[in-house]
């Protein structure tokens, strides 16, 4: 039905950002189909160790979901940074990737967690990287007729942790400035043993910065480690100036966010072993 | 353009209604219904004056598609009052003189009640996180964390001596 129409088409799922778009007349879609009602896509299913998400699961549903929280805090704390209570009640995960802000709150936790978006296609379905989807601000790689279906959080290994940190001058209801996601392991020596970390809002897409997560594998995450991390970081943005904050505010914000999430990565790390 | 029937239930009332396919739950509760507690502010979902529940779920009614209320239960301020006799919240808002102009009142009871409903005692914290969807551009809020907090206690109270 997507695939067919000639004209404009949205997909709806909670609708945050779609009906802002119709009333603004920035999007006038001659097809609006609303996916809600298809089987699964309301629901947090269990699968393989970890969690596939359907892509009409708001974001309260997910902040209630105290399996998910505990496997993936980082990805749901930057899920329910998404505006307010009543919108927490109807905006999605998914829906947060396909706008395709570079500014998306719940991509950072998703591309250092490595989650894959399960895409229903013409041509049938298929699994994609959640770092491939965004193509720039409000573009996707999704092709006319693609419906996300879920998103898959896999398993992870004991002692492992994530976290979200972005900075906005409010404390609640804003839009990310600069943020950053770090998602590591740590060995039973206490030291990492695996990585990833992702900054939003420095450029046209959210980035995966493999020279940061370099920088502290191996590492106890000491001193001189979160401080090659954080220019790691710092050097691989490529930030706009705009009223919401300078390029070179950005640059230095995204080392400082990026260094603190990955020290909050760490203690989740620890508390998950432990309680393992 | 085609209209689009749907079946609701409105308050805990069976409703039909038609509506357009790009209409808002908003548009359709004020314009259709006749239900303009229902205020409209920005919307774009900034200022939740248009709360409404939607399954139980606090949602901004100018973010609904007026179609996506099939076989919904929707709660607006008109299911507050019970007849003549005012939910503790709205009483509270009196009591407290918790509102000026009160274009955001209707959409700060319907938030309060949904937290009450699931936490009926929070802490002022909780209760300014919760509501950080509803603005207010008379009170300076600190009146209404009052009423909520107040209409809790007594919400708690009446609870309690029902056993």
């Amino acid at each position: 039905m997507l695939a067919a129409e000639p004209g404009v088409t949205r997909i709806l799922t909670g609708g945050t950002d779609v009906m802002v778009q119709m009333r603004a007349g920035l999007a006038a879609p001659a097809l609006v189909v609303d996916v809600k009602h298809l089987t699964g896509l309301r629901a947090i299913t269990p699968e393989a160790g970890g969690y596939r998400i359907g892509a009409a699961v708001p974001g309260a549903v997910m902040g209630e979901h105290a399996g998910l929280r505990a496997l993936w805090p980082g990805v749901v704390e930057g899920v329910e940074l998404i505006g307010s209570t009543q919108v927490q009640g109807r905006a999605t995960m998914a829906g947060n990737l396909c706008n395709g802000s570079p500014a998306a709150d719940a991509v950072p936790g998703l591309v250092a967690a490595d989650a894959v978006v399960r895409i229903m296609g013409v041509d049938g379905a298929r699994d994609c990287p959640v770092i491939d989807i965004p193509a720039g601000p409000g573009r996707t790689t999704l092709a006319k007729g693609d419906i996300v279906t879920s998103i898959f959080l896999p398993a992870r290994p004991a002692r492992s942790g994530d976290a979200y940190l972005r900075f906005t001058p409010r404390s609640e209801m804003d839009i990310a400035v600069v943020s950053a996601a770090v998602s590591l392991t740590l060995g039973a020596d206490g030291a990492v043993t695996a990585a990833r970390v992702a900054l939003g809002a420095v450029a046209p897409t959210v980035l995966l910065v493999d020279e940061a997560a370099q920088a502290i594998i191996g590492t106890r995450l000491d001193d001189a480690a979160l401080a090659a991390l954080a220019a790691a970081c710092s050097a691989a943005c490529r930030p706009i100036d705009d009223k919401r904050g300078t390029v070179a505010f950005r640059t230095q914000v995204a080392g400082v966010l990026a260094r603190r999430a990955a020290s909050i990565a760490r203690d989740r790390a620890h508390s998950a072993g432990d309680a393992a | 353009m085609k209209t689009i029937q749907v079946s609701t239930t409105i308050n805990g009332d069976a409703t039909e209604f038609l509506c357009g396919p790009d209409e808002s739950l908003l548009d359709v509760l004020r314009n259709r219904l006749g239900l303009t507690g229902v205020k409209e502010g920005c919307g774009t979902g900034d200022c939740g004056a248009c709360s409404v529940t939607l399954d139980g779920r606090l949602v901004c009614s100018c973010l609904v598609l007026g179609a996506e209320a099939e076989g919904a239960q929707i709660g607006t301020v008109e299911g507050l009052a019970q007849g003549d006799r005012l939910h503790p919240l709205q009483q509270s808002f009196i009591d407290h003189a918790a509102l000026q102009c009160g274009i955001c009142t209707p959409g700060i009871l319907v938030a309060a009640k949904a937290l009450l409903d699931r936490n009926p005692d929070p802490t002022d914290t909780e209760l300014r996180y919760w509501l950080a969807g509803n603005l207010c551009r008379c009170t300076g809020y600190d009146k209404i964390i009052h009423a909520v907090q107040a209409a809790a206690r007594t919400m708690r109270e009446t609870a309690d001596a029902q056993g």
